[in-house]
């Protein structure tokens, strides 16, 4: 069967930084798709170029067998976009927004109003048809322009950051509308998000990227199955990087990170690991306030591939991006 | 970004200009505030040298404030047409930008949609100041007939009009910061309007200024609308059509080729 996209060695140069250094993916129809890192890794310039935003430097990429670069006006009526930035008309009603999408998607004229009946319907905005844009909630502007996306029936919506900067209750009710979407309209959906949870909770699949390349990719059951075993944490007082050097030495330790000042073990049996860890923190004289044991997550997963947590490096972006607005 | 050889739609042009007629009806306070200085021009300056002054041409003379009625008509359109430009300023301020440049739509359409948005404002706006000019005096009183003079009025308003809304676009797709556009439209607008005959006749000026009157466009425009409001002219009335519709499509191919590399 045709993919929905299949990307061959994308790359994105910019006057001096590479942002993309060879993405292939292929995406099937129908699959929910994560691109999933920390601001900057280059999911927003990956998104850019399927979506005819920006020209691949090299590499080719295509949106069911059109390729983007040929053939841009029909990859364009076949996606929908809901870009990462505010992008709707402040000063018309959501109606109104809507009615414009239709006219430049050349939605024929008889259908218009019977789509955004239906799409309002779907996000729940059917009340607020007729207000003003600027009167609308940050939650309720991102179901406008989710609707916006699907108005024209897009084979595959692209979602780029859909909950960044939403309250937590307003984020659970973005992801019931995606995955309604996906389940019930068959609609490729490929979502960007620097959120661990969201790509774990709504992803078939996800492709974690850092700095331009994809470094991991499977379903985030195989993914945090591949990690295997369980996480020990463990909160040291003193002497954190010499506790790390013996421990990695055992050999039920597949991998040991050092993060914020505290130790993360990949193990294969956390309850038969604890006690050996303790064992070896005595000999040592390292005092070992806490310990804890859990399943792997994707966080895990992320900094086992990296080596740093996202969380951090999400608070530097952002700090980057306040400076340098439109980097991205 | 490519263009694609994308097609001009009339029914894409009709969106964009749709949508900016739809914030034009939204923003009713800007409407009021835009006609109070041509009227306060017109009322002031034209009634206080109505009084003791009479203008004109080689082809006659009038009272003051039917020789500048013209010009502020001309005025209304210059300002009102330059600053939807603004409107492409906005449109990338908060993102709606993005929106429009990413539809099947080709970059041509944008411009002329966009022009044909600020284009009918701006009419709306001189049209309006026309009649309301009517009650202090101003009397159409050419050679033409109100229904020709009329019709020649908006004739040229319209080419006037798309012309600058041209320029402000082309000023828009290069720059881009609001202030950055304010800036550079002042100071366009300014020596345009008073280097345009409005105030005065430009036949005995120094030749230095002449030779400025001479290549602005908006004094071919004033012009015009002189003659038909007056049946006084400067230019012969072919020559003023002629300046004012090669500026129309000069401005708008600038428009957009420049706007073509906008993101």
């Amino acid at each position: 069967m045709l993919n929905a996209i299949e990307t061959r060695d994308l790359v994105k140069r910019f006057e001096d930084v590479e942002a993309v250094k060879g993405v292939s993916l292929e995406i099937k129809e129908g699959e929910l798709f994560g691109l999933l890192g920390p601001n900057g890794a280059g999911k927003t310039t990956t998104i850019s170029m399927l979506c005819t935003i920006q020209k691949p430097t090299s590499g080719s990429a295509k949106i069911y067998g059109h390729d983007v670069r040929k053939e841009p006006d029909t990859v364009r009526r076949l996606i929908g976009i809901v870009f990462q930035e505010p992008s709707l008309d402040d000063n018309l009603t959501g109606k109104e927004n809507l009615d414009f999408h239709a006219r430049l998607y050349k939605v024929p004229r008889k259908d218009i109003n019977q789509r955004i009946t239906q799409v309002l319907d779907l996000v729940e905005l059917s009340d607020k048809a007729n207000v003003i844009v600027k009167k609308y909630s940050g939650g309720m502007k991102r179901r406008l322009e989710i609707a916006r996306g699907l108005l024209h029936h897009p084979k595959v919506l692209f979602l780029d950051e859909p909950t960044l900067g939403l309250d937590p209750q307003t984020r659970r009710h973005i992801w019931d509308y995606i995955e309604k979407l996906n389940k019930e309209k068959q609609i490729t959906m490929i979502l960007t998000t620097h959120y661990m949870d969201e790509a774990d909770q709504l992803c078939d699949r996800i492709a974690i990227i850092d700095h331009g390349l994809v470094i991991a990719l499977d379903t985030p059951q195989n993914l945090k199955e591949g990690m295997g075993g369980d996480v020990v944490t463990m909160k040291v007082s003193s002497g954190s990087q010499q506790l790390k050097t013996r421990l990695e030495k055992l050999d039920f330790v597949k991998s040991a990170q050092l993060v914020n000042g505290s130790l993360r073990l990949n193990v294969d049996h956390g309850e038969t690991a604890i006690p050996a860890f303790m064992d070896v923190a005595r000999q040592e004289g390292i005092t070992v306030p806490s310990i804890g044991l859990r399943e792997p997550t994707l966080e895990d997963i992320f900094i086992k591939y990296t080596g740093r947590e996202i969380r951090a490096q999400e608070a530097e972006g952002s700090f980057a991006s306040f400076h340098a607005p439109g980097r991205r | 970004m490519s263009n694609g050889g994308r097609m001009v739609f009339a029914s894409d042009i009709y969106s964009i200009w749709l949508r900016e007629m739809l914030r034009y009806v939204r923003a009713r306070s800007r409407l009021v505030t835009s006609l109070v200085t041509p009227l306060l021009w017109l009322i002031i300056f034209g009634s206080g040298f109505s009084s003791s002054l009479r203008f004109g041409g080689p082809s006659g003379t009038t009272n003051y404030i039917n020789f500048l009625a013209p010009g502020i008509l001309g005025m209304t359109v210059l300002f009102t047409a330059i600053f939807s430009g603004m409107s492409v300023m906005f449109d990338k301020e908060f993102g709606f930008l993005k929106e429009i440049l990413v539809a099947p739509v080709s970059r041509t359409s944008i411009v002329l949609g966009k022009a044909l948005g600020g284009t009918t404002q701006a009419s709306i706006q001189a049209l309006l100041i026309l009649a309301l000019s009517t009650f202090i005096g101003v009397k159409i009183s050419g050679p033409l007939g109100i229904a020709a003079a009329l019709g020649l009025i908006l004739v040229t308003m319209i080419f006037i009009g798309m012309g600058f809304v041209g320029l402000g676009i082309s000023i828009a797709s290069r720059l881009d910061s609001i202030e950055g556009f304010q800036v550079v439209a002042n100071l366009l607008v300014l020596p345009i309007f008073f280097l345009s005959g409005a105030f005065f006749p430009v036949t005995s000026l120094p030749e230095w200024m002449k030779v400025l009157v001479n290549i602005n466009p908006l004094a071919y425009g004033v012009d015009a609308l002189r003659f038909a409001v007056t049946g006084l002219h400067t230019y012969p009335l072919m020559l003023d059509l002629g300046v004012v519709l090669g500026f129309f499509v000069l401005m708008t191919i600038l428009g957009s080729v420049l706007f073509r590399n906008v993101r």
